[in-house]
């Protein structure tokens, strides 16, 4: 395919869409789909041909809108008015929106868009999602699709492209923030023919859904970002090592794969030049540690998902030693905007030192939870109120947790701080793949600090012994303490034995496991010191605060101050 | 790495083997497949019994150590049979938080087990998943493949009643 054949594609199909001025966009991805929003397409769609319509206004399947807890989501265009909750079992409102498809929305189920969590949002990565039929690759197209690829392509040397991503200051999305400009040059410079990029999909982090909510909502995007770094530095086969717990995903990435090939944007003789690259999907099979770079590539490699020593960096050698380019889903997605419209404008969004956006899932007791995508450098505290609409239920902010199992829990304090991966780092969390899990005053600090060892723990691949060992250990003392069995002297023993593990362990997962504790003893060491001194929880969610007989009733709600209940 | 002709015979004649065989086959009996037709495996066959470990392992010619070694390093791979029905509960922080440990005791206190465990009479396999991505939705269970959103204790009751009803 050549950028004219390109750019007819992206004609006839824009002509076609104007053709239909009124346009009904149904969520598919996996939120909604679990709420039954396939049916509800099916009956806005029987609706329309019933009321002979269908000349004038098409209901069709878009992906993620972003606003979960309100699913399912359709959005009726040209208003953008979106309607929420909507049911296949109310057949009555859906008949409501189609009678009222050019005059006022049905006023229960509408949602303005001029609500500040969609008001909000500056969208980069997300800026097809909602938009497009994610099965199909003309929708694509249609949004400026593959115009970067073929540009690049057509145009540019494949170190003029590494420059504008160094230029454009991206740094890697899944956690580390590693400059990707300077990955990529590494891995151009790296002797030897044959190269790969692998992008990570193995969205192990609990809590977060970011990468799925992409691959369903817009899989074309992560393709095209890896064909351009492919094209960058030099690499002819690609993988995408996906969770296998996504099915969908998977399944809207082969669809994906398959339409570009088919087009000749994947394959051979990309956009009719000497350049070849393919792409592969790898099923994951269920281990967070496979987030680790080298991890992930034994994965690949058919092997047990054990992280090795660096160096040598994957950049120089990799897959089947070769030298190798892992980015993640969200870093690849920032690619084609990037070439489309600059380095330079990309830099001008964000902070200093984090350019361009972030995609955050926002989640736990907040109002709104969802997926938002902003500028870095947001504070907290719009966050969570005026994106999250404040803490659910009457309750009171406590904690925000950031970063999964490597990050902290960050309190009230820090609420006016600002969302970048520096300012994260120094208040003991990281910035992680994007799981912002918000919590209030009913949740207990050790409890959450149990539950993030119990994790690691259990996800420890238990090659290296701080790793395998101190997070054991670390979640036994966790466990005495909640079971109102704690010593004073435990809370040193935690502090000491979570600098060893964070100093000694191999890889990223061992380093950053003990965050989770250290942050919550930072910051909320008196609910350590009530679980010892007092063998109680005052949110009632330790084992040391069950009461006999009373233990499910009471959960959620503060027991009684003074009250000594009988350990374990 | 280089193709061979593979003579190892398929163990029975059931027709699920084929399957296997030709995801073997599609990726040239590669060792590096190995996790892809584990995966195949356990789609068609529901898990991972020795029969299958050994097929797989004389076929991409690995030892018999490495493939049970990765068979048992990830947590998506069950070497237990399933139940009819599964019951997968997420337990991912944003779960976690509202609620999801409480699902598991309501599980353990009807039908008597634990994550990971099925019942004694074989209706219903219980599976903690790590997260399963429908954080918005939490706490969140999967009932036999489809997600239920915000779900309570109450719900857990009323489908492990019908599960485990004898004219079920």
């Amino acid at each position: 395919m050549t950028h004219d054949e390109l750019r007819e594609i992206a004609e006839k199909e824009r002509d076609e869409q104007s053709r239909v001025p009124r346009k009904l966009n149904v969520c598919v991805a996996a939120g909604c789909l679990s709420l039954r929003s396939d049916q509800v397409l099916d009956a806005l769609q029987t609706g329309l041909r019933e009321r002979g319509l269908e000349g004038g206004c098409r209901a069709r399947g878009v992906g993620c809108m972003g606003l979960c807890a309100a699913g399912p989501l359709v959005r009726s265009e040209p208003q953008h008015t979106y309607y929420r909750e909507l049911s296949p079992g109310a057949p009555e409102v859906l008949s409501a929106i189609l009678d009222n498809l050019d005059g006022r929305p049905v006023p229960e189920f509408a949602l303005s868009p001029d609500l500040p969590f969609f008001a909000a949002q500056q969208k980069i990565v997300l800026e097809n999602c909602g938009e497009i039929d994610p099965e199909r690759i003309e929708d694509y197209i249609a949004a400026d699709g593959y115009e970067a690829l073929l540009s690049c392509i057509a145009g540019r040397s494949p170190d003029d492209v590494v420059q504008e991503i160094i230029r454009s200051g991206l740094r890697g999305r899944g956690g580390g923030g590693y400059p990707t400009g300077l990955k990529w040059s590494m891995v151009a410079k790296a002797p030897g023919d044959r190269k790969y990029v692998i992008c990570n999909a193995d969205e192990g982090d609990p809590g977060a859904f970011m990468d799925r909510s992409v691959l369903e909502s817009d899989p074309h995007r992560v393709l095209e970002g890896m064909i351009i770094a492919a094209y960058a530095v030099g690499a002819t086969k690609g993988y995408i090592y996906c969770r296998a717990e996504y099915p969908l995903a998977v399944k809207r990435l082969k669809v994906a794969i398959r339409q570009a090939e088919k087009l000749g944007l994947l394959g051979k003789r990309i956009g009719d030049s000497q350049f070849g690259f393919e792409i592969e999907i790898r099923l994951g099979a269920g281990a967070f540690v496979c987030g680790e770079e080298t991890a992930l590539i034994a994965s690949v490699e058919g092997r047990r998902g054990e992280p090795r020593q660096r160096p040598p960096f994957p950049a120089y050698s990799g897959l089947h030693h070769a030298a190798t380019l892992l980015n993640n889903v969200e870093t690849f997605a920032n690619v084609p905007p990037i070439l489309r419209k600059g380095g330079s404008w990309f830099s001008s969004i964000g902070t200093e030192k984090s350019k361009g956006t972030k995609v955050f899932a926002l989640v736990g007791d907040v109002m709104n939870t969802g997926l938002i995508e902003v500028p870095m450098g947001i504070t907290l505290r719009d966050l969570v109120y005026k994106l999250g609409g404040g803490i659910a239920a009457g309750r009171q902010f406590k904690a925000v947790q950031t970063g999964g199992p490597s990050g902290g829990c960050i309190p009230a304090q820090f609420l006016d701080m600002n969302v970048d991966y520096e300012s994260l780092m120094t208040v003991g969390s990281i910035m992680g793949s994007g799981g912002l899990i918000v919590m209030d005053d009913s949740k207990c600090m050790v409890d959450v600090a149990k539950f993030f060892m119990d994790f690691t723990r259990d996800e420890s691949c238990g090659k290296c012994i701080p790793c395998r060992v101190g997070t054991t250990q670390l979640h036994r003392l966790l466990e005495r303490i909640s079971e109102g069995n704690g010593k004073l002297e435990d809370l040193d023993t935690l502090d000491r034995l979570g600098t060893m593990v964070r100093r000694t362990a191999l890889c990223g997962l061992g380093q950053t496991a003990p965050n989770p504790v250290r942050s919550t003893l930072k910051y909320f060491r008196e609910e350590y010191v009530q679980h010892i001194a007092g063998k109680t929880c005052a949110q009632g969610r330790c084992p040391c605060a069950a009461k006999p007989a009373a233990c499910t009733e009471k959960q959620g709600e503060p027991t009684d101050a003074g009250a000594k209940s009988i350990p374990g | 790495m280089q193709a061979y002709p593979v003579s190892v015979p398929l163990p029975s004649d059931d027709k699920r083997w084929k399957l296997v065989a030709a995801t073997m086959r599609r990726h040239n009996y590669n060792a590096t497949a190995l996790i892809e037709v584990l995966h195949t495996v356990q789609e068609s066959f529901g898990y991972l019994d020795d029969v299958a470990l050994r097929f797989v392992a004389s076929s991409l010619r690995l030892p018999m150590s490495t493939v049970f070694g990765v068979a048992t390093f990830y947590h998506f791979f069950s070497l237990k049979p399933p139940g009819e029905h599964t019951c997968v509960v997420c337990m991912g922080t944003g779960c976690y938080v509202k609620g999801a440990a409480r699902l598991m005791q309501t599980i353990e206190e009807i039908a008597g087990v634990k994550a990971g465990q099925t019942t004694a009479d074989g209706k219903v396999s219980v599976v903690a998943a790590r997260c399963i991505g429908a954080c918005s939705l939490s706490p969140a269970v999967v009932f036999d493949g489809e997600v239920i959103p915000r779900v309570q204790p109450a719900t857990i009751r009323d489908q492990f009643r019908r599960w485990m009803s004898h004219d079920a």
